[in-house]
């Protein structure tokens, strides 16, 4: 084959062509919408033309086989059209009202269940983790469906006080940047980086190595007589910026990583400015295949939260109310000097008032 | 070729349990042995408490920077299957709409080429089909474009651009922010195949300020729908709420950020220019409450991830866009922001650090746009103000 005749730079293809007709028919033009039941929705247009749209919940690592069945229940059910949501749910967009109870039904016995909307839990979005990552501190997929399974009641009903957002991460980068969640779980790796002088010269770039680090933690050495580098281990803050770009200093430990968890953030401007998750619990070890401290902890802030909240109030914005103390104190996680914030503007976190709730 | 036996028991601990399973997902595409050695080697990784897939790699198409990850297991013996399993970023329909004939064209291009296994989607919006070997990789690329596919981004380029439902489902979408996502994907292809800058750059298209892809968070230029006029209400359908037993004082005018919105038991009235578009009251009572018709976007600028300076959100280019097509407007924003960027911006620099690292008020001066209030919280509270170079030129 030439290299003229190769398909480039062609970009996605028009969604214009997988909107359904009723979608089409009322483009822009949707009056008000209903959540008639959780994971239900019925979009109404001006016309009076009707959208309903069945939600389910997915691992979002699907297989082909599972991707078959469900342009098979839109076949059935919703002439074919489906969407995805941006937390990996699956949403079947119907114009018949009496499809809806039969494709849940179905999507029920498949194993997919239908809810994630209104005030409750939709799907944690998350990373690859060790099913296909290298600088994972910890597999997402497997804490993902271990807390789910826990949280799941809150998938399939609407009694929160408000939405709250689930999102999961392996390590610092934050593939999805988790950092504006409800709650947050976040991979960390908590030792310095192992150097190999062997393969370090034949595969990265000192120079650029060298500036990677934030901390400025990263010198020229010459180790057996090869250009390599050296770590001042004190100065490292484990971020792991200088793993993605150097192979030849391993971050990943299998003893130190592990998990921290982070509340109150939140991305949409309803009521409150979006805000940044803060650290709660600064480390919980890895422990597969069920992660239960991880589980335990997350189930713990679900509840004190559904408890305490007023109607309306996220995470973030409940506790802002309550402040920090009472929330450590009714969530009974021990208060530790490794949540104090010691990086860039750590002063702008620190309490500089004496309104305190003695 | 005797099959080799499946042995994951700590794997299918995560069987158990109400949430569907992505080791059952696993599972359904076990008789593909890249699927079942990525079982195998992820079982490993549960004993191990360790990833075991090495650094990435060069790989891709030819003419791309970007779109294929490289990937490779570090126990290559162990798992030959997987010894090369490399992902692919393929660029998805705005909005993530597909139908059935779509998704089973899909389908055939990767179990012909890769593992079976996807992720419908990942972070950024890419359909991401995981796991193929090297040499699939030209071939799957030939399929997918035939089939009116494309690769994302990757590295140093534009990402993907993704966008929310939009006009095609929701009621609260002041702009298309489905033809928005599609033609800005569209002009900027060879940005986003080939990568040229410092680090990443990620578009994100939300139609109001719920911001359902946390464009506000996660994206170096965030496009949030607003709207200039007046929220619309329907009188009778707010009386309906309150019969209905929503407590219209405390529920929404208490909780409205600006006071701006008040109930007398029969009617609500809004003081519009006090109305910061929070959207709240909208979202409690949607048959009552509409945006305006006079539609647009808030233009908000470098948000990223804390790597590697710290998490930042974005902020405030544009306080109000009006966003009709062809987009001229944000086209030449973002390219004006890539020329001052692209010559000075760090390696690994998001275009938020390298504003942090000048100063927003030099950035708005290079990039041509005049300082205004709403790009700010608050003024600043301390007096070390750069005068020079203004007093010089009045000099002259």
């Amino acid at each position: 084959m030439t290299t003229a005749q190769r398909i480039t730079d062609i970009g996605p293809p028009n969604y214009k062509q997988f909107l359904p007709p009723v979608v089409k028919a009322n483009y822009g033009k949707w009056k008000y919408h209903e959540i008639p039941k959780p994971g239900v929705l019925v979009h109404v247009a001006e016309s009076g033309d009707k959208l309903f749209t069945v939600r389910a919940g997915s691992p979002r690592l699907i297989s082909t086989v599972t991707i078959r069945l469900f342009a098979a229940l839109a076949d059935k059910y919703s002439g074919g059209y489906l969407r995805w949501t941006s937390r990996n749910n699956v949403e079947f967009l119907l114009e018949e009202e009496k499809n809806i109870e039969p494709l849940i039904k179905e999507l029920g016995e498949q194993g997919y269940p239908v809810g994630g909307t209104g005030n409750g839990i939709s799907s944690i979005v998350h990373t690859q983790g060790w099913v296909h990552c290298h600088s994972a501190a910890t597999d997402a997929s497997g804490v993902v469906k271990a807390i789910m399974d826990e949280v799941y009641p809150h998938f399939t009903s609407m009694e929160l006080p408000a939405k709250l957002r689930i999102a999961f991460a392996c390590c610092l980068n934050m593939c999805g940047a988790v950092h504006c969640s409800d709650i947050a779980v976040l991979g960390l790796h908590r030792k310095p980086p192992v150097i190999d002088h062997t393969a370090l010269p034949k595969m990265c770039e000192v120079p650029t190595l060298i500036s990677s680090c934030p901390t400025g933690a990263i010198r020229p050495a010459t180790v057996d007589g090869k250009a390599s580098v050296e770590i001042e281990d004190e100065q490292c803050m484990y971020c792991g910026n200088c793993y993605t770009v150097c192979p030849a200093v391993q971050i990943n430990n299998a003893e130190a990583d592990g998990i921290s968890i982070w509340v109150g953030g939140k991305v949409s401007n309803a009521r409150s400015q979006p805000m940044f998750s803060k650290l709660v619990i600064p480390f919980i070890p890895n422990d597969p295949p069920r992660w239960p401290g991880v589980v335990d902890a997350v189930v713990n802030i679900v509840d004190v939260y559904a408890k305490n909240a007023r109607k309306h109030e996220r995470m973030g914005e409940w506790i802002e109310r309550i402040g920090w103390p009472k929330f450590f104190e009714l969530a009974d996680i021990p208060f530790s000097k490794y949540v104090i914030d010691d990086f860039k503007h750590a002063g702008e976190t620190y309490n500089r008032t004496a309104q305190i709730r003695q | 070729m005797e099959k080799k036996e499946l042995k994951i028991p700590m794997l299918e601990e995560l069987e158990k349990g109400p949430w569907p399973s992505f080791v059952t997902e696993m599972k359904k595409s076990a008789d593909n042995p890249m699927a079942a050695d990525t079982l195998r080697q992820l079982e490993q990784s549960y004993e191990d408490k360790i990833s075991h897939w090495k650094h990435g790699g060069l790989v891709g198409v030819m003419g791309y920077g970007g779109g294929v990850i490289g990937r490779y297991s570090n126990l290559p013996e162990q798992f030959p299957e997987v010894a090369e399993f490399h992902t692919y970023r393929v660029n998805q329909p705005s909005g993530w709409f597909y139908n059935s004939d779509a998704l089973r064209t899909l389908c055939d291009i990767w179990e012909k080429h890769g593992s079976g296994l996807t992720n419908m989607h990942g972070s950024t919006g890419d359909l991401i089909f995981l796991g193929s070997k090297t040499e699939a990789i030209e071939p799957c690329f030939k399929d997918l474009g035939e089939a009116g596919y494309d690769l994302g981004g990757s590295g140093s380029d534009v990402r993907t651009p993704s966008c929310c439902v939009g006009p095609g489902r929701c009621e609260w979408s002041c702009y298309d922010t489905l033809d928005a996502c599609y033609d800005i994907t569209q002009e900027f292809q060879d940005e986003l195949h080939r990568p040229a800058f410092p680090y990443k750059f990620k578009f994100k298209f939300s139609g109001c300020p719920n911001d359902c892809v946390a464009s506000i968070a996660r994206s170096d230029m965030s496009v949030i729908g607003t709207w200039k006029d007046n929220i619309r209400i329907d009188q009778d359908e707010a009386k309906k709420y309150a019969k209905n037993g929503v407590d219209i004082q405390a529920e929404i005018c208490d909780l409205c950020p600006t006071s701006c919105i008040d109930w007398n038991g029969s009617n609500i009235s809004i003081d519009n220019s006090n109305c910061v578009k929070c959207m709240h009251c909208i979202n409690v009572m949607p048959k009552a409450l509409r945006p305006g018709t006079e539609g647009g976007a808030t233009i908000l600028v470098g948000a990223k991830a804390p790597i590697i300076g710290g998490a930042l959100l974005a902020t405030v280019f544009v306080p109000f866009l009006e966003m009709e097509a062809p987009y001229d407007d944000i086209k030449e924003l973002a390219e004006a922001i890539w020329d001052f960027w692209g010559e000075y911006g760090k390696n690994r620099e998001r275009v938020g650090e390298f504003i942090q690292r000048v100063g927003l008020a030099t950035f708005m001066d290079e990039i041509g746009l005049e300082p205004v209030p709403e790009m700010i919280a608050h003024p600043r509270t301390n007096p070390y103000i750069f005068f020079g170079d203004d007093l010089d030129e009045d000099d002259e």
